[in-house]
């Protein structure tokens, strides 16, 4: 939809969480999505890119 | 005839983004752009006044509108010109906003913007025509607005072929070639290369030029946006819960999370029940605090901004993301990490 720098993540209604985990994992996959979207704001790109956080 | 010319603090020559929340005003004379603007037009017409507004209070202030609006028909104009904004969304914004108004006051208005420029939809039924993408294209955009400014002083419509753009009012017209022809004739002229001819346009979506990347996140002040609809408990705002027309900012300062049972989510288009149970999953503040607190983030700003993103118009939605970059930049952020349901 245009957004020029995306950080994929695992469902709408909890954008930055993953209900599915413990509360301790689920707080570290939320930490990985937004070291995820520092490295995807200080990334060059030229067109909409998506950026993947690895599960682990 | 007489002619008032609408245009920014910028070209007006008054300052740059120090002096975008300057409010109307106006001069007797062709400014900036509007002297060769001028020239262009010819002996038969004058530029009386020029009126000018910093963008931020043009588009960001209630009542700017009324205000420019009396200034330009203290004037008494044949017609009122605004731009050209090139690609500037506030610019474009509150030129596409000043024509909307003059139309609707009864006045002859049209105003000039490159077809990427969000504020284009906001022109209504007033007329607008295509600039160049930067201000370098000044030339070329001016001879396209002061062609178009003579059209309409000769009492005549504006058509493509004036370079005019956005949404054309349709009328009831008799063609001589009958549907059929013209359909056949669109087929051909598609066969032949052209794939721009139609007679009826669709929505564009357009392309958006990434903004540059920050160097170091350890040294930016970051913003947080989200159009999950997450608002204080209560909703004090009223945040639609779709077809949002506005936007709403709540401070974060102090806090080191989102509070479980302080905030919700009011978005009508999921289950709100996990955004709920844990607010942090729609607006991550609980690890930006930490990784601030570790030095990797330089700073949060101050408050967060957040819409209902369901059914929401591309206009109003183009209208949201001007207005949070103009705010975000002048909160002296750099960064803006937007979370989308």
């Amino acid at each position: 939809m245009g957004a020029p720098r995306i950080v994929r993540t695992r469902g709408i209604p909890y954008p930055a969480g993953d209900p599915s985990l413990s509360p301790e994992d689920e707080h570290a996959w939320r930490r990985r999505l937004v070291e995820q979207g520092l490295a995807a704001v200080s990334t060059h790109v030229s067109q909409p890119t998506v950026f993947e956080v690895s599960a682990e | 005839m007489r002619v008032v010319h609408y245009i920014n603090q910028f070209f007006a020559g008054v300052g740059g983004e120090d002096s975008a929340a300057t409010g109307p005003a106006s001069t007797p004379e062709a400014k900036g752009p509007g002297r060769k603007l001028a020239n262009l037009l010819g002996p038969d017409h004058q530029i009386v006044a020029t009126v000018w507004c910093g963008d931020d209070y043009a588009v960001g202030t209630a009542g700017a509108m009324d205000e420019i609006l009396t200034l330009i028909q203290a004037a008494e104009p044949d017609l009122v010109i605004a731009g050209p904004a090139f690609t500037s969304g506030r610019y474009g914004l509150a030129c596409a906003r000043v024509v909307a108004a003059a139309t609707a006051a009864g006045l002859n208005a049209v105003a000039c913007m490159h077809p990427d420029n969000p504020g284009l939809d906001e022109a209504g039924a007033a007329p607008v025509v295509a600039s160049g993408e930067v201000a370098r294209s000044m030339g070329p955009s001016l001879d396209t607005l002061a062609g178009a400014a003579r059209t309409l002083l000769l009492g005549a419509e504006l058509t493509v072929d004036d370079g005019r753009i956005g949404r054309l009012p349709r009328r009831s017209v008799l063609d001589e070639a009958n549907a059929a022809t013209r359909a056949v004739d669109l087929v051909l002229a598609r066969l032949a290369g052209d794939r721009d001819a139609t007679e009826v346009p669709l929505p564009r979506f357009d392309q958006v030029t990434p903004a540059a990347p920050v160097d170091d996140p350890s040294a930016v002040t970051f913003a947080f946006v989200t159009e999950g609809g997450l608002v204080p408990d209560a909703n004090p705002g009223g945040l639609e819960s779709a077809r949002a027309t506005r936007w709403l900012r709540y401070p974060i300062e102090d806090m080191s999370r989102m509070e479980t049972g302080e905030w919700r989510s009011v978005h009508g288009g999921f289950s709100t029940v996990f955004a709920n149970a844990d607010p942090n999953r729609i607006l991550p503040l609980d690890v930006a605090r930490e990784l601030e607190g570790e030095g990797r983030i330089g700073a949060l700003m101050a408050e967060y901004f957040v819409t209902t993103g369901n059914g929401t118009s591309v206009a109003n939605a183009r209208r949201f993301g001007v207005e949070w970059a103009a705010d975000i930049r002048r909160s002296g952020a750099r960064a803006a990490i937007l979370t989308a349901t």
